[in-house]
Parts: C-alpha cells; structure tokens; sequence
C-alpha cells in the first residue's frame, strides 16, 4: 500500500520553510523517542560530522549531526553525507520494512559524500532493535509507529 | 550428515534474529574487524551482541557460525588468534576459516572447536578439501562460486567432509577474493582487508549525465536515471574496451539456484548458504522466508518441487541489478 504522495502545495510551502525548524523538531522527536534504544550502540565513528536527509519529493532537507547525548540539529551548509530518498521510502526505511541496498540497486536511494560515514549510520540504524525500541517510545507514539508499519506492509509479509 | 541445512548471513543482532525467526538452521557472522570478509564499518558483532545473538539463535536450537576468514598479517596475527579464542569461549557452533596457519592454531588451541573451510580458502577438488579434512580435521567445507554442478558433485562423491554451497546473493568471480582488481585501485588486497570496495575508497555522486560510481578516484560506472545500480566493485563496473563500452568482466547480478535444490539434494549437500552480511534485517527476513519454504518443499517431496513464481520475483526483487542468474552452477563447458 502507498502512502498518500505529499499535495502539491504543502510541498512547495515546507521547501521555502529554512532548514532549521524541521532538522530540529526532527531531532527533538527522535531524541525523545528513539535515543533511549539508539543510543546504547556505538556512534563514536559518527560524532562531529554532519550529515543531510534529503527528502526528495517535497524539497526538505534536514541537517542534523550525532552527538554523545543524541542527535542535534544543524544549520545549512556543506556536509559530510547526504541521503537521498522520498518521503515514503525514508519511512519504509526507518520501519525496516526496505533493505537499504534493495533500494540503491533500484536507484532509490542515494548515499552521496564521505561513503564511510554512510554505511556507518546505515548499518547502525539496522542494528537497532526494533522490537526493544517499540517498547521503549512513549505508548502512544509507539502505537503510530506500529500502525504505520501495518499499513506499509505489504500484503505477503 | 545434514541435508540442505539453511545458512543465512547476520550483520547485526536484528539481522540474526530476523533469520532465525524466519526458519534459519543456522546464522553466520563475523566481529567488527578485519578478521572476516565483510569489514565494513558499523557492521558485524562485538562481545556483548555475539552473546545476545549465540543466547537467542542456539536457545531456538539453531547453530551460530562465525567467519574469520581473512589471511592474517604477520604484524596482527594476535587479533586473530584471539577472536578463535574468543569463539571458542563464548561458545559459536564453528568457525570458519581459510587460513591452513589459523587452522593449525585453532587445532592446537581448542581442539573440540568445529572447523569448516571458508569459500575465501578456494578449495575447488576434493583433492584439497580432503587434505583440509587430513591435516585439520576441518568438518565441513564451502566450496566457491565457480564450479558447474557436475565438478560439485565430483567433490561430494569423493569426500566424507559436509559441503555446503552458495544458494543466493552476490557474487565473486575471481575465486572468492583472489583478485587484483581491487588491490590495483584501493591498495589493498579482499583477502586481507576484509572488504573489496572499502567505504572509505567508494564515492557516489548524481551528476547530469547520470549517477557516478568512484572506486579511489577511478570512475568504474555511470548509470542513467532508468538503469539498476550494482555493488561498487570493480569487476562490476563498465569499461571502455576497443571504443565501446560495457561490463567487461561481469554484469551486476545476484546468484539465485534455488531450482536447482532437487539436484543439490540428490547430491547430499549439507548446507545452502545466503550470502549478504552487509544487507539489512529486511533482506534476511525476506530472503530467509523464500528459502526455507522452498527447502521444505524440495524435502518433502522432491519429484514434485517447482521454484514457485511468487518466490523468484520476491528474490528478484532483492537482488542486485535486480537479476539473477545460475552462475557457474550451470553451464556447458567446463
Ligand atoms: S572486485 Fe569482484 S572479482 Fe574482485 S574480489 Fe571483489 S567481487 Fe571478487
């Protein structure tokens, strides 16, 4: 099933916003929802450098680094990585409903910069433990992430 | 002896947990270091997750394999002694190793430890497999990816050593890692870094003409918008040859012989290998689930085994430039 592809008009407005609301409203909810889980691994390999979320289809790109407390927003500017992918596939991703590699082969997904750095967040955001993270996100917000994962699923999972 | 027993890859603890949850015999994986052939950063297992993963995987009574199958250097061989040592302790259901020197230290060491000759030890006779077995005592061996079915039969049919063959994933055409390629471009060789396009020597960049595949400044591939990406290794890449341009040596396509398991089981193969610790707990979930129910059919009744559609094409799906192909298994000459 296909999430509803973004209107138009919420698009273009969402690109004029600057980058530093929504890197930062990104980092403030990760934080509180995921860094508990995602932080128990080892992202030394990660820390002063900055990276991009580029999110294709709307225009919004997020600027954001890991820091020993967890992730932190950042102003525009050159970065070490950027990832590329639209809206949908960087949920499917985040879900661990798409492997990674799937979606480069299918040029889905772009990993442009420091290629070292790339594959270390990547393959750190696979060894979270979805399970252990689900359980630990405040109930509520644990449950969207549950239902949204049911409703990506595809039919033969 | 074990008939088709299923061998999937675990990069990290989800990973491992994603196959065994999804009807794994066993999982295979490696440390976070150059003593196995998926050196990749962020990848693999340190103490602590190897524990969790050995807990979880042998309490559902499957088997945990672990790769240390580099060639270890003079000036860190300690690191290599110690991840035997460490395998041994915390337990692992084997290890696998390419190295006859590591294999020498293993025997000595831990002696009750189970050894099976790693693909990167590129034993293609039963000649050498049986001196592996003679010399060390190894149980089991992977044989590479570059025998036809007939030369893999030959070596079952000789041997009292398991085989186990490569049944999905990517592939390597310069007998498991002995390549110059690589060493030519990044300056060091697979079978001693533990990775044949380091992330370090790889860059990825759109540009107008299409999306650019850098290996340490050397530009090996240039795909429009329309084509399907491969690995940035350099036996994938295009390459001008006498004006025009192509994949030369191989084109990027996955390994995939599932219908060929009636064939494998008539042999006595012992295990089916995934290849893919670099890959994601999805792939494994995916890739896993297709492979034990087709290894459950074929057991079950192996006249009436058919690859099913709907399995290839979720197969396909995964794979790299989204193809498949029989490789060596499969071909008229030999
Ligand atoms: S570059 Fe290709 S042939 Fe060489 S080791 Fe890597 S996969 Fe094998």
């Amino acid at each position: 099933m296909k999430l509803p592809t973004f209107p138009t008009s919420l698009a273009r407005l969402i690109a004029r916003l600057p980058a530093w609301p929504p890197s930062a409203a990104f980092a403030t909810a990760c934080n509180r929802a995921a860094w508990p889980t995602l932080g128990e691994l080892d992202w030394s390999a990660a820390h002063g450098k900055r990276f991009r979320v580029h999110v294709k289809d709307i225009g919004l790109s997020m600027y954001l680094s890991v820091t020993p407390d967890g992730l932190k927003a950042e102003k525009s500017g050159p970065v070490d990585v950027t990832f590329t992918a639209t809206a949908e596939d960087f949920a499917r991703l985040s879900l661990r409903l798409e492997d990674p590699d799937t979606l480069f082969f299918n040029r889905r997904l772009l990993i442009e910069g420091d290629t070292d750095l790339g594959l270390t967040l990547k393959n750190l955001l696979d060894a979270v433990d979805w399970d252990e993270l689900a359980r630990r996100m405040p109930l509520a917000l644990g449950r969207i992430a549950q239902a949204a994962r049911q409703r990506l699923l595809p039919a033969t999972t | 002896m074990p008939l088709l027993e299923l061998i999937c890859p675990a990069g990290s603890l989800p990973a491992l947990k994603a196959a065994v949850d999804h009807g794994a015999d066993g999982v295979y994986l490696g440390l976070k270091d150059n003593t196995n052939a998926r050196n990749f950063a962020g990848l693999n297992f340190d103490e602590k997750s190897l524990k969790e993963g050995i807990r979880y995987a042998q309490g559902k009574g499957r088997k945990v394999l672990m790769a240390l199958n580099t060639y270890p250097q003079p000036a860190t061989l300690p690191r290599w002694h110690k991840a035997v040592d460490t395998a041994a302790e915390l337990g692992v259901n084997a290890i696998i190793l390419a190295d006859p020197g590591l294999m020498g230290y293993a025997v000595k060491t831990h002696p009750g430890l189970r050894l099976h000759l790693s693909v990167q030890g590129s034993a293609t006779s039963y000649e050498a497999v049986n001196f592996y077995r003679e010399r060390f005592g190894i149980q089991r061996a992977v044989l590479p990816r570059v025998l036809s079915l007939p030369q893999v039969e030959n070596v079952v049919d000789n041997t009292d050593v398991e085989i186990e063959l490569f049944g999905f994933g990517g592939l390597c055409v310069m007998v498991e890692g002995r390549c110059l390629l690589s060493s030519y471009a990044c300056g060091d060789s697979p079978n001693t870094f533990g990775a044949c396009s380091p992330g370090h020597a790889v860059r990825w960049e759109q540009t107008a003409t299409g999306m650019e595949t850098r290996l340490n400044g050397v530009l090996i591939d240039r795909y429009a918008d329309h084509e399907k990406a491969g690995y940035p290794t350099l036996c994938k890449g295009r390459f001008e040859v006498q004006g025009e341009t192509y994949y030369a040596l191989e084109e990027p396509t996955s390994l995939n012989s599932l219908e060929m398991l009636p064939e494998m089981a008539r042999m006595g193969i012992a295990a089916v290998k995934i290849e893919g610790r670099q890959r994601s707990p999805a792939y494994v979930a995916q890739v896993t689930r297709v492979w034990r129910a087709a290894i459950d059919s074929v057991k079950r009744a192996p006249e009436q085994f058919k690859a099913l559609p709907a399995w290839m094409a979720e197969l396909a799906k995964v794979s790299e430039g989204s193809m498949n192909t029989l490789g060596a298994y499969y071909r008229p000459w030999k």
